[in-house]
Order: C-alpha cells, then structure tokens, then sequence
C-alpha cells in the first residue's frame, strides 16, 4: 500500500502478550507428587538400591518406628533445647549490639571493625576451641549457635535503624516527644519489618550450625542421630531424620510468617 | 505570639546557606516565605523551630500562649512524616502521649482536631489507605492538636497535585479565619503564598537573603472576590518579577552541596 492511502477501519492489534505472571497450583503439587511416586517405583523396580536410597514408603515407616519407640521425642527434645537457647541468645544480645550501633556513633566507630572482621568466619570453624574453652557440654553447642545467629542479628538491626526516615524521628523532636519515648514509639517499630525479616535468615543460621554441632561429639540430638544412622548404614532412619530437620525448618518459617502477619499489620 | 529571628546565619562546610536573616512575624500574622530552590528557606524554618542550631543569630518568641497551648511551636511538613504503623488517630495522638492529662481530654483533643480538617470518618484509617491530601490533613490535625502558638509550614502542600492543593487551601484559610494562629508559610508557589499569607517575604537565591516583603493587601476572607483576585494578580507579576531573574540563576548553578 502506499505511503498516504486511505485505509478502511480496523481494530488495533493487540501486542503485549505474555510477560505476566500467573498463578498454577496445580502444576506445583503434580510435580511433587510425581518426583516422590518416580522415586518410590524406581526403588520397587529395583532400579535404585534400597541400602543407598530407600523408597519414600520405607522412610515413612522408619519414622513411625522413631516416634513410637520415643527416640524422636528424645532427639529432638535436647535439638530444640539447644536451637532456641542459643537462637534466643543471639537475638537478644544481637538486637541489643545492633541498637548501640544504630544509636551511638562512638559505638558504631568501635564495633563496626570488630564485626566485619569476626562475621565472614564460618562459626563452625570455632566449635573445636569453644569445646576446649567451655567443654563439650550443651554450652559449646549452644555458643556455636548464638555467635553465628548474632551477627546477622546485628547487622540487620542496625542496617535497619540506618533506614529509619529522619523525617520522622525530627517530627517526634519537633513535637517534644522524650527520647526514650522516641525510641519506643519511632525507632523500635520502624526497624521492627527489618529485624523480623532477620530471623528467617537466623532461623535457617541456626538449624544448620544446630545439625553441624550435633554431628562433632554429641550423644544426643536429631544431628547426632542421622550422623549414626549413617554409620550403621540405616539410610531409612537417616533419612527420616532428615525429614524432621526439614519440616522443623518448615515449621519454623511459617511460624515466622504468622509473627510478621501479626506485627506488621500496619503494611 | 510573636517570633523574632535576628542575624541568623547558616553555613554548611564551605557553603553558606543563609546569609544575614532577620524575620519578624507578629501575633496572629501568616507570614509567607518564598525563594527560587535550594534559597535555604527549609533551613531557615529548622532553625526558627528548634531543629537545627544556626552558625549565628538568635531566635525568640515572645507574648501570650493561647488557651490549652501544648506547645509553642508545631510542625507542618512537606513529606507527611507520618508514622505508617498508627492509624489517623494514632498519629494525631502522638503529640498528645507525652502530655500529662486525663484520658477523655486527650480523646476529645484528637477527635476535635480531626473534625476540623474533616477527617472524622477516617481516623481509624492507616497512612497507606489514605490519599496525599488525606495524608497531609492528618499532618495538620496532629500540629492543631497540641493547639500551637506558632505553626511552621515547610512547603505543606508541594507533594500533592493541583486540585487537592486547593482544597487543603481552602481548609487553611477556615483555620486562620478561626483561630488567628501566627504562622511562617515556606513555599516556592507563589499562588500559596498570596491566598494564604498577610506578608511574603521574596528570599534571594544562595546564600539565601531577604529581598523584600510584600504586603498583601487584600483581606483574607476578600482574596476569591473578583476585586481581590485582580489585587492578587498584579501581586503575583510583582513577585515574579523579583523572583524569576533569582530561579533562572539558580536553576542553572552546579549542585555543589
């Protein structure tokens, strides 16, 4: 046609497509679904050896053996102990370092250098010395844990205070509000979204130096058991340990979710 | 009340933001403050407000505090600066906190302060829900509520568009037609400056001084009658006439702050 023809009406063509995400619920849990049924028949058919990888059903059972005969309770009774003390401990002293930090210059000046010197050591490293320092106890367990979920605590704290819109905190001043009030009205909830968004990094911190611990020199603990199962070459029980590490973390993210759902409200 | 500034003096490292400041604003007077961008108008509402300590000068108020009068000084602000965890009433509440009084005084404060600026069905609303004009109002509710001596305006209404920008004008002028609160108006719009203030003062660009002050006179409850729209007018081509030589400069100094 040629440039300047008048051309009869016609609807304009629709050009963006795709590009959009859209949501398949079915597609996740049919994948699932199929990966642990090829797994299952491919043990059946004897494909893969039972002794290195035994069938989902197996792992089942080997589970149900656990919770019956107790073994799991106890487990995880002394794993949970130490996780919480310890992820506990770290929180608190971490929120604590992070708020000096975020507060106080002279504080910022004297622990930034110490913090970025100590954080990139794998904490793991450490246990060995903690155990000659504190024995081979729950505490050195327990420190191992704290010191790596301290960190990031601290970081994320003050990461968090250094985003804190001045505006608002001069709004508070404008208006007399008292600094400790400032503080418990202003800073604390603002730095609140990202001090929670720490813990699922801390969380998932936690579980693995827990595991890791448990794996040097513990008789007890979900860590310790998949560690002798395995020297036993019980892969069934190795296994179903494996999957209460997997679903405590599990548990512990959705617990997570629910506590920001509940504080943050507001967003 | 009154409030005196006297040589005040602003310099940031080897930039003078504020020459030589004197600014007088009398009891129940709107004074308007306008200049080209980065003149240090912000910065010379901070210092008369208590928020940032100027290189020279003094400031002073002076005279009788207005019944019920929580604080002699309150803030509007360009950006809000609401807290987005509380509600409307949370917010307009806050200033309140830190006040010893009963309960049901500082309910009904915050529920007054809220029915002025027609916010009543929205105070259980979080920032987020709200508009940048609805926004704003719970702004000024929270700096009626502590019912000020003086009210500093930093630029109140710049972050809104044009049509909510005359609505909360409009809510100004019913607020300083009933309470005659003394007041320092900053903006760079020149519109603002002559429907809501009694005297303008044009600052010139870094290091901001003052230029001159304008009178503006055309009583207030007069300014949208037809007589007080052509006063206005010609005020407005005054004003820009000093103004446009002093923006046109500074729009094109380097940024070297």
């Amino acid at each position: 046609m040629p440039d300047g023809a008048m051309q009869a009406a016609r609807p304009v063509r629709f050009r963006a497509r795709g590009f959009v995400a859209r949501r398949h619920p079915a597609a996740s849990v049919v994948v699932f679904l199929a990966l642990i049924a090829a797994w299952e028949a491919a043990v059946r058919l004897g494909l893969i050896s039972e002794l290195f990888l035994p069938a989902p059903s197996s792992v089942l059972a080997a589970l149900r053996e656990l919770i019956e005969d107790g073994t799991l309770r106890d487990n995880l009774a002394a794993s949970l102990f130490r996780l919480l003390t310890g992820w506990a401990a770290g929180t608190i002293v971490g929120i604590a370092a992070g708020f000096a930090i975020g507060l106080s210059s002279l504080a910022r000046a004297a622990g930034i250098p110490v913090i970025s010197a100590i954080y990139p050591i794998p904490k793991i490293a450490l246990l060995p010395l903690f155990i000659l320092w504190l024995g081979i106890g729950e505490t050195s367990r327990v420190t191992v844990v704290a010191l790596g979920v301290f960190f990031p605590t601290c970081i994320a704290t003050f990461g968090a205070i250094d985003n804190i819109p001045r505006g608002i905190i001069r709004m508070a001043q404008s208006f007399d509000v008292p600094p400790l009030a400032i503080l418990r009205k202003v800073v604390l909830p603002a730095a609140l979204p990202g001090i929670l968004s720490a813990f699922r990094i801390t969380a998932a911190v936690a579980l693995l130096l827990l595991v890791a611990a448990e794996m040097i020199g513990a008789q007890s603990g979900i860590g310790a058991y998949v560690l002798a199962q395995g020297q036993l070459m019980q892969t069934d029980h190795l296994l179903a340990g494996v999957l209460v590490i997997s679903v405590l973390g599990l548990l512990i993210g959705t617990g997570l979710s629910w506590l920001e759902k509940r504080l943050l409200t507001w967003r | 009340m009154e409030l005196v500034g006297r040589g005040i003096g602003q310099v940031f490292g080897d930039v003078t933001a504020l020459a030589e400041i004197d600014v007088h604003v009398a009891d129940g007077e709107v004074l308007g403050v306008i200049g080209p961008s980065g003149c240090g108008k912000s910065t010379l509402l901070a210092i008369l407000g208590g928020l940032l300590k100027p290189s020279r000068g003094t400031v002073e108020v002076s005279g009788r505090k207005p019944p019920d009068c929580l604080a002699e000084i309150a803030y509007v602000f360009q950006d809000f600066n609401l807290l987005p965890w509380r509600t409307a009433e949370g917010n307009v509440r806050l200033p309140l906190e830190h006040h010893s009084m009963p309960e049901a005084e500082r309910r009904e404060r915050v529920a007054e302060a809220l029915a002025l600026i027609g916010l009543t069905e929205f105070a259980a609303a979080f920032p987020r829900q709200l508009s940048g004009g609805m926004r704003q109002r719970v702004g000024i509710a929270r700096a009626l509520a502590v019912r000020p001596a003086v009210l500093l305006l930093d630029e109140p209404l710049s972050a809104l568009d044009a049509q909510t920008r005359e609505l909360l004008m409009e809510d100004f002028q019913r607020i300083w037609l009933r309470d005659r609160t003394t007041a320092i108006y900053v903006t760079h719009n020149l519109t603002e400056a002559l429907q809501l203030a009694d005297r303008i003062a044009v600052f010139t660009r870094r290091p901001g001084r003052v230029r001159e002050i304008v009178a503006v006179d055309v009583n207030r409850a007069d300014r949208a009658t037809p007589a007080g729209r052509a006063r206005l007018a010609e005020l407005h081509d005054h004003l820009w006439g000093a103004i446009r030589q002093e923006a046109l400069v500074a729009d094109r100094e380097l940024e070297h702050a």
